[in-house]
């Protein structure tokens, strides 16, 4: 987020993680790991490292990828050889990073999957992405269907389904993949371990109701979940981690500090705000920076609860290891019924003190965006708080037109600005 | 009037009946009970008919309405049918229906059943969780509770109380009209000149708002007056269509295919009437779980799990001695073009022609598409197939 020189120390300490990660990876073969591809929302995270197995996140790849500048040529690859323009760019960007050579953000190779583990969780085109590339890698699948809270809430019913094909369908194929039998007291350790992380990670969202707030919730919120959402969580690391990000940002706070920006720290918090939607990642700092230069600051998103609601009382628990699991996977955001979504952002605009809210519609993605526009005009009602609507994508840069969201960001704000000064008046 | 085209000619009333007045009469004769409607690609019509529903599959607006509303409500890149679909309720065109399923097919038809909430809090409605996972003990008995929660859901609405004699029934009443379809795609399978790919589409489609025991006697009927119908043999290429299962094209495309030299002779345009493959064997709940996850077709939005992607495809080709494959996919529905790149690999494994279109329910222009199939048609006479 910043240049090395300015980092914080939890900045630094999850580049470490990160590298030493990968490192782990491009070395599994020799070390004799077994690999195993999965999907950030819903992910067994903790399982699998009680099987002691390297996990990969095809999406994370996608959205480095992205921030790397790749990804229009790895689309380009994909569409090359047949996929279609109007789908999730998030596929055909790995897609197209595979046949380039997979190789992953650190600049080494990675290693083909052992087992796809295809957690079907709030978004369709998840299972598609996975039978595309088992056509790729002839390895084994295991899915675990998620259902949908359409109803807004979990019933027995959805909670034992998941548990009875963690038991019967995840856990048998993760025995026969690396040769040793699941331990369940490893498996609430691990557990033990999240929920830690979880807590610190709740403090360090919720510092975001002080003003100012000493962090972006949005923007720099997506570096403060790539541990918790990604292959850390359960690890003494990820609990170090979050430990020292909350004190650096207790310390903001004790300071009277904003959040850090790329740009160094904000000094002048004008306008707060609530996010909807995924963030654009190929052009990630200047999508940010026409925030904070201007002095927007987000308080809260959506898109950082798409691996976990935590901030809404959520914690891996070891006392039920599995049903917990199976808590976690039902409860992540893009698991939510449309109108829980939009409980949630009002929940967001009210509890934040938010003057505004904005959605950033990807066109890649229809497990986010499809509704939107009506969630738009809710939520203006239900809090009386003007909303402003972007659109753009996740990792293709042709959609990604820099003065056009400029323009709109900027007649966003000054709206708001406007309506600031009348209210204050 | 041949009594064939009179027969067509009430199929495509039902059809075109945007207003549902059908549903409307229905509901008349049977005071008190609910009208269902269901988003494709399918629903367990069998259970609505046996708590006293009527089902009826909603396909949008097609090339019929104007869509000005539902636009406001979808960015230009989703397809088109939940648009017009939006539109079509809040202009009261589907006013009758008590209540709306979606079943889970894709974020576009998960995010409707969102939107229908909040937007019609009054309506019944209701996602479909269908199973993903083909173990009985597992995705089955899942799918077994979901159908138990529709049918208490329903019966708090006022539908009648499941009772195992009416599922029963219904099932049987379900199957007969499966048989019905199945002689039908027989019939276009082995006569295709005698019974077009788009006549068939209005016989199934005629049944969207009709009970099984109303559709099963038009597709009787459909069927004799077409075996005693006079026509001339084609010389035309055998294709199937494949990805146009939820948002359907109009009419006319599937007409052009037909001029541009094509017999049509599987597709899966009403996938949902031919989801399971034969008929739904025992009485009851578990019956109808059971022969989803045994039996459901292969489609775009049912997961391949341990079988070979595209295999299903190239057997129905076979089974239907098809030339070759035309892919309709409508714009921007990811489960269709997300899975099409797999299943032309599988073509090309087995050598089998394909060529692709996308077209959207209100596609009005069909020269390119004509010209396209025309060319394809061509190749396959002049080159027997070769992809
Ligand atoms: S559709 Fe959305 S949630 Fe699904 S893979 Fe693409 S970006 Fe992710
Ligand atoms: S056309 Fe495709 S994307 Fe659109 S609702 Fe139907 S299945 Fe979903």
């Amino acid at each position: 987020m910043t240049t090395d020189g300015n980092r914080d120390a939890s900045q630094k300490r999850q580049k470490a993680m990160i590298s030493d990660h990968f490192a782990k990876l491009s070395r599994a073969k020799e070390d004799g790991k077994k690999v195993v591809y999965t999907f950030v929302p819903g992910n067994l995270t903790e399982l699998l490292s009680a099987f002691d197995v390297l996990p990969v996140l095809p999406e994370i790849n996608a959205l480095q990828s992205g921030m790397r500048g790749r990804s229009g040529k790895y689309i380009a690859e994909a569409e090359k050889s047949g996929h279609s323009e109007d789908v999730c760019t998030y596929v055909k960007c790995d897609l197209g990073m595979l046949k380039s050579g997979n190789i992953g953000p650190t600049g080494e190779k990675l290693p083909p999957p052992d087992l796809l583990l295809l957690s079907y969780t709030g978004c369709f085109t998840f299972m598609k992405w996975f039978e595309l590339l088992r056509e790729e890698y002839q390895c084994p699948v295991v899915m675990l269907q998620v259902p949908y809270q359409a109803e807004g809430e979990i019933t027995p019913e959805m909670r034992k389904y998941v548990v009875d094909q963690l038991r019967n369908e995840v856990i048998p194929a993760l025995e026969r993949l690396t040769g040793t039998k699941y331990d369940e007291d490893k498996l609430r350790e691990k557990m033990k371990l999240s929920a830690r992380a979880e807590d610190d990670l709740v403090a360090v969202w919720e510092s975001a109701r002080h003003k100012p707030s000493p962090v972006d919730g949005y923007f720099g919120g997506v570096y403060y979940t790539g541990p918790i959402f990604s292959s850390f969580r359960g690890s003494q690391d990820a609990v170090e981690y979050y430990r020292e990000l909350r004190e650096e940002v207790e310390a903001r706070i004790a300071r009277g500090e904003g959040p850090t920006t790329p740009d160094g720290p904000l000094g002048n918090e004008r306008y707060r705000l609530v996010v909807e939607g995924p963030p654009n990642w190929t052009n990630f700092f200047d999508f940010w920076r026409m925030f904070s230069r201007e002095g927007a600051v987000v308080v809260a998103s959506t898109y950082t609860r798409v691996g976990g609601l935590y901030d809404r009382g959520f914690r891996h628990s070891p006392d039920n290891p599995l049903e917990s699991l199976a808590d976690y996977c039902l409860g992540c955001y893009t698991n939510l019924s449309l109108p829980k979504r939009l409980d949630l952002l009002e929940h967001y605009v009210k509890e934040y003190s938010a003057d505004g809210f904005l959605i950033n519609s990807v066109k890649s993605c229809n497990s986010f965006s499809v509704g939107q526009l009506l969630m738009l005009r809710e939520l203006e009602k239900r809090t009386g708080v003007p909303g402003g609507f972007i659109e753009s994508d996740l990792v293709d840069p042709r959609y990604f037109g820099k003065a056009n969201i400029e323009n709109r960001v900027q007649s966003y704000l000054q709206m708001l600005a406007a309506r600031m000064q009348r209210r204050a008046s | 009037m041949t009594p064939f085209d009179a027969l067509m000619a009430r199929a495509r009333e039902a059809v075109d009946d945007r207003h549902l007045d059908r549903v409307r009469a229905w509901k008349q004769e049977h005071p008190g009970a609910l009208a269902i409607g269901h988003m494709p690609i399918y629903s367990p019509r069998p259970l609505l008919e046996a708590i006293g529903c009527l089902p009826v599959a909603v396909f949008g607006g097609g090339d019929q309405i104007d869509v000005i509303r539902g636009d406001a409500y979808f960015q230009s890149y989703i397809c088109h049918i939940p648009r017009s679909t939006i539109e079509l309720a809040l202009h009261g065109d589907l006013a009758p229906l008590d209540g709306m399923v979606f079943p889970a097919i894709c974020d576009v038809i998960r995010n409707l059943g969102g939107m229908w909430k909040m937007l019609f809090p009054e309506k019944w409605s209701g996602y479909l969780d269908l199973p993903q996972n083909f173990d009985h003990q597992l995705g089955g008995a899942f799918y077994a509770s979901e159908l138990r929660r529709f049918a208490r859901e329903l019966e708090a609405r006022g539908a009648k109380p499941l009772e195992p004699n009416a599922l029963a029934r219904a099932i049987a009443e379900e199957n007969a009209r499966r048989a019905a379809i199945f002689e039908l795609d027989a019939l276009r399978r082995d006569e295709p000149w005698r019974l077009r790919a788009s006549e068939a589409y209005l016989a199934v489609r005629a049944g969207s708002a009709m009970t099984a025991v109303e559709h099963t006697e038009l597709l009787r009927s459909i069927l004799a007056a077409a075996r005693a119908r006079t026509v001339r043999k084609l010389d035309n290429v055998r294709v199937v269509v494949v990805g146009a299962f939820c948002e359907q094209p109009p009419i006319d495309l599937i007409v052009t295919l037909e001029r541009a030299g094509c017999d049509i002779v599987a597709d899966d345009l009403q996938l949902g009437m031919r989801m399971i493959e034969g008929p739904i064997e025992g009485e009851t709940i578990e019956a109808l779980a059971r022969a989803y996850i045994d039996r459901g077709a292969a489609t775009a939005s049912r997961y391949i799990g341990d079988l070979v992607k595209g295999r299903a495809l190239i057997e129905r080709v076979r089974a239907h001695r098809a030339e070759g494959v035309v892919f309709a996919a409508a714009s921007f529905c990811d489960p269709a073009l997300l899975d099409q790149p797999m299943l032309e690999t599988a073509l090309q494994r087995e050598g089998i022609a394909f060529t692709t279109l996308k077209y959207s329910e209100n596609t009005g222009q069909f020269q390119t598409i004509r010209e396209q199939a025309g060319a394809f048609s061509d190749s396959v006479k002049l080159w027997g197939g070769a992809a």
